[in-house]
């Protein structure tokens, strides 16, 4: 679908708004304005690269493969295109001239302005020495840079990072988990010395020299070396440390060349008053760029501070920025460090340290005048967000003296841990999503207007959009602020209805209803009919209860499976051909390979599922390469589908020295007969050949592990955003059995589960006892199960694209009408 | 004037609760809608939030529900309901004799 831009009117008479910075500062100014007043400035947004606007403190996360390009976008395209923004993308500003007051790009466009915004961020500081401009040292500031990297790692190889700081560790994290030999060079004697105490510091060295890294500090750098390209790193000690890449990550500079060459006042950063006006009251400035009140930041906090300052200037309601009081948070995942504050032991000041060496906690928390002016977290920094809000509202913590140093929940009372209590006792101020920079204030006030799930916060007020890791306080403010209501909403199917998913199921099967609009007769549905949440619920309720005689309604059917394959977010459909247990052969090969290049599609990937996924088909299409994948014996792999999805398997006893029994045969047994079966969410099973379990099969719905005296059946595992590990349900000595007792136990699934619940959430609701009670007490019950199972299956085990590729519900894929407008409209 | 109305098809070719799709060349698909009560109506194929298709999202009462996020679009108004903001534009249908009519200039206005 192509975009539209919306053309700003010939006699747009609005002040016109120029941005110089199209990155977190820059924009976000720009979004704190449109929440102010989203018409009153025409805005034009400059940025060097030629990206839309993402998150830059997420970088460190896509180096380290935890996050994609796409998952850190802060707005797409169409974030310009509604606010009528124009994005001049790739071509960066190269002079201003304050006189005629225009802004001239590399490329020679020229452009007027009213107000003036810089917001130009900072460069990374690279430190004079000998080699530095080789290919191959870069440092950590944009997507181009993690995109080098990422380049290196995948040839392998040595990579140094110079700088022991925050960006630096982060950088050398990355590296690490993506394959390269990592030495970080720090030049003083403990890591991160500007946000962590040497404790701190040495227990995090500890921990990442366990990692596999080798960290040197109290090491200078002499020299960079290497011919053509960086060879090594020289130390003035003399070692010298091969390496393939050089990161330089010992600091950041404020971004100052435009502004000093348009004669604006500067120090370290552009000189800025509380408004974040410059030296030229038509100019303003924002983010790492500026220097205020003698300060520059190079944190994301402050940003979002001085965003709204500015904003409130935008509009004539000025309030201020007064400065910030900044924390720190180390990405790098199993290490938890947080710092804040000062904490350099001074006259005046008392040190709480609370030290648990088997646990690898340190904290210590620094007070002066019974106030808390820095506080260093190391391996739990859950407190951090409590001492961090005591901190920047100087609370007097004297009543809480004693125990301030045992966290919240054991200061506020009784040594209970109680998350809800300690979330309730924040601020609203506080912050509770870092990488957005929303405080508890805007998510509850949000809650308040209706974003009453964790995705419609996401959505609205992006509090846990991003990193994630702020998830748990985002579910116990929306646990806090809706109390009762949470509860009651979870027990209904939707707001159709006062009926919850056990009511209906209960009733469909006791007055045997036969329809989707009887159903809402007899129950008493409040709309005419339904929503899309009960909807496709009644419709798997109905098809459970009645297995070949329910008619399927499609127009009850999500998109995905209505169309038998996977709408992507440009339109397009994702295909998943079915393969056995994760078998092939060059006969399917070839019929993906040729659909591949006969459509165009641009992608096609190996699933987790081990299968093949073919990505950028048009809906118009789908028949046709459905077809040609038919015509070499392959059938809907059900990846759009609540529904049997795939059988991952080992390669087991038939090639493996480890293996103890044939987990491949017995795989695609399983999927031959599972495959097809609609079931209340999607539903994955695997077959590990030996306890090494290279088949994942403990985080499946349905796991077995093959030993040596038969098959451990393993249930309700998840490896989604919830990991849960399986349940063992027994042991069995047969495939026969195993077979069996995976037909009862989906049959069981099928039947009882609420639509859209996962077996790992339902084993937790119903228990694990139950189920195994329903399973295992009774031979008689569980074949009863099975033959159920089996029952149903009989009916839906037919391909559905076969039907479609014969001429099946064509309407689906061709448009009704197509029409080419005449010159005069075109 | 039969020259403003552009006749996309039979009303009976639009699935109850369902819809389908006319194509504009250089500009966005039109989705036509047929709701439970059998009443027709047309928006552009594109959600305001992130440029869904609507046409491939569940009908239910006067409205669809965007398959991408769940947005609920009023099919005779093409405003988000409920806490969503945003809207679609519409375009002005008439039944004739079994036949779908739909307005020109508001189909090819977004053929620019």
């Amino acid at each position: 679908m192509e975009h539209q831009t919306i053309p700003a009117c010939g006699d747009d008479t609005r002040e016109h708004l120029v941005v110089v910075g199209n990155g977190m500062a820059g924009c976000r100014a720009v979004e704190e304005l449109l929440a102010r007043d989203p018409a009153r400035y025409r805005i034009t947004i400059f940025g060097a690269e030629p990206r839309v606007n993402y998150n830059r403190i997420m970088l460190s996360p896509v180096l380290a493969g935890e996050k994609s390009f796409a998952e850190i976008v802060i707005n797409g395209q169409e974030w310009y295109d509604e606010h009528g923004i124009a994005l001049i993308a790739g071509d960066p500003v190269a002079a201003i001239d304050r006189a005629a007051k225009t802004v001239t790009t590399r490329s020679g466009l020229t452009t007027g302005y009213d107000r003036l915004l810089i917001a130009t961020g900072s460069d990374p500081f690279i430190i004079p020495v000998p080699g530095k401009d080789l290919p191959g040292v870069i440092g950590f500031r944009d997507m181009n840079d993690v995109e080098t990297m990422l380049e290196a790692a995948d040839k392998g190889g040595a990579a140094v990072v110079i700088g022991g700081g925050l960006l630096g560790l982060e950088a050398a994290h990355g590296l690490s988990l993506r394959g390269m030999k990592v030495t970080v060079i720090h030049l003083m004697p403990t890591l991160m010395e500007r946000q962590l105490d040497e404790a701190a510091g040495w227990l995090l060295k500890q921990a990442l020299e366990s990692r596999g890294q080798t960290i040197l500090t109290g090491a200078d750098t002499a020299e960079i070396v290497g011919a053509s390209h960086v060879e090594g790193v020289r130390l003035k000690d003399g070692t010298t440390i091969p390496a393939d890449l050089v990161v330089m990550a010992v600091g950041i500079r404020p971004s100052v060349a435009l502004a000093r060459e348009a004669g604006i006042a500067i120090g370290r950063g552009i000189h800025v008053d509380d408004h974040m006006v410059t030296s030229d009251p038509a100019i303003l400035a924002v983010g790492e760029c500026v220097e205020h009140d003698g300060q520059v930041y190079g944190l994301v906090a402050p940003l979002w501070e001085m965003c709204r300052a500015l904003a409130d200037g935008l509009v004539e309601q000025p309030t201020g920025y007064r400065g910030s009081v900044t924390s720190t948070k180390l990405k790098v995942s199993g290490i938890d460090v947080f710092s804040a504050g000062d904490f350099a032991s001074a006259d005046g000041t008392e040190d709480i340290v609370l030290r648990d060496a088997s646990r690898g906690i340190y904290k210590r928390v620094v007070v002066r005048d019974d106030r808390i002016v820095g506080a260093v977290l190391y391996g739990d920094t859950a407190d951090g967000g409590w001492y961090f809000d005591l901190l920047k509202r100087g609370e007097d913590i004297s009543a809480l003296r004693d125990v301030l140093i045992f966290g919240q929940s054991f200061a506020s009372g009784g040594g209970q841990a109680d998350p809800k209590a300690a979330v309730a006792a924040l601020s609203d101020s506080a912050e509770i999503c870092g990488c957005n920079g929303v405080s508890k204030g805007q998510v509850v006030s949000c809650i308040a207007k209706g974003a009453h799930s964790l995705d419609a916060l996401r959505g609205t007020c992006k509090a846990s959009a991003s990193c994630g890791s702020c998830t748990g306080l985002v579910e116990s403010l929306l646990a806090l602020t809706l109390g009762d209501e949470v509860q009651a909403g979870a027990k209904t199917v939707c707001k159709c209805t006062s009926f919850g998913h056990d009511d209906v199921r209960r009733e469909i099967v006791a007055q045997a209803m036969r329809s989707i609009p009887e159903v809402m007769q007899k129950l008493h549905w409040s709309t005419p009919d339904g929503c899309s949440s009960c909807r496709p619920a009644l419709n798997y309720y109905l098809l459970c209860a009645l297995p070949g005689e329910y008619v399927d309604d499609q127009q009850s059917r999500f998109v995905n499976e209505r169309m038998h394959a996977n709408i992507q977010k440009d339109g397009t459909y994702s295909v998943v051909p079915r393969m056995w247990g994760g078998l092939t052969n060059p006969r399917e090969l070839r019929a993906i390979a040729d659909v591949v290049e006969k459509y165009d599609a641009p992608m096609v990937k190996v699933t987790g599922g081990q299968r093949l996924d073919i990505f950028g088909i048009r809906k118009e299409d789908l028949p046709a390469v459905w077809a040609d994948l038919n015509a070499a014996g392959m059938v809907s792999g059900h990846a759009y589908g609540k529904a049997l999805r795939t059988v991952k398997t080992c390669v087991g006893s038939e090639w493996c020295r480890f293996g103890t029994q044939d987990s491949t045969g017995l795989g695609v047994k399983i999927e031959q007969a599972t495959w097809g079966s609609w079931m209340p969410h999607k539903f994955k099973i695997a077959v590990s050949g030996c306890p090494r379990n290279c088949a994942e099969a403990t985080i499946k719905d349905f796991g077995i592990i093959c030993v040596d005296s038969g098959y451990e059946l393993h249930v309700g595992g998840n490896g989604g955003i919830k990991v849960r590990v399986t349940d063992l349900l027994c042991k069995v000595a047969t495939e026969a059995e195993a077979m069996l007792h995976c037909a009862a136990f989906i049959q069981l699934y099928r039947e009882e589960a609420w639509y859209l619940e996962r077996t790992a959430p339902w084993i937790e609701r119903v228990g694990l006892a139950y189920v195994q009670s329903r399973l295992l007490d009774d031979t008689e019950v569980r074949a009863a199960l099975a033959r159920r199972f089996f029952h149903s299956q009989s009916f839906s085990q037919d391909d559905p694209w076969a039907k479609r590729a014969e001429g099946a519900e064509r309407e689906q894929h061709a448009p009704m009408a197509h029409f080419t407008p005449r010159k005069e409209f075109a | 004037m039969i020259g403003d109305w552009l006749d996309i098809g039979w009303v009976n070719e639009i699935p109850v609760r369902g819809s389908r799709v006319v194509k504009v060349t250089g500009g966005d698909d039109i989705a036509v809608f047929r709701s439970g009560e059998g009443k027709v109506f047309a928006l552009r194929d594109r959600c305001p939030h992130k440029h869904g298709r609507l046409s491939q999202g569940i009908v239910h009462g006067g409205a669809v529900a965007c398959p991408l996020h769940n947005w609920r679009i009023s099919l005779s108004s093409g405003e988000a309901l409920g806490e969503d903001k945003g809207c679609t534009p519409t375009v002005p249908v008439r039944i004739d004799a079994g036949r779908v009519l739909i307005h020109r200039a508001s189909t090819l206005a977004a053929a620019a």
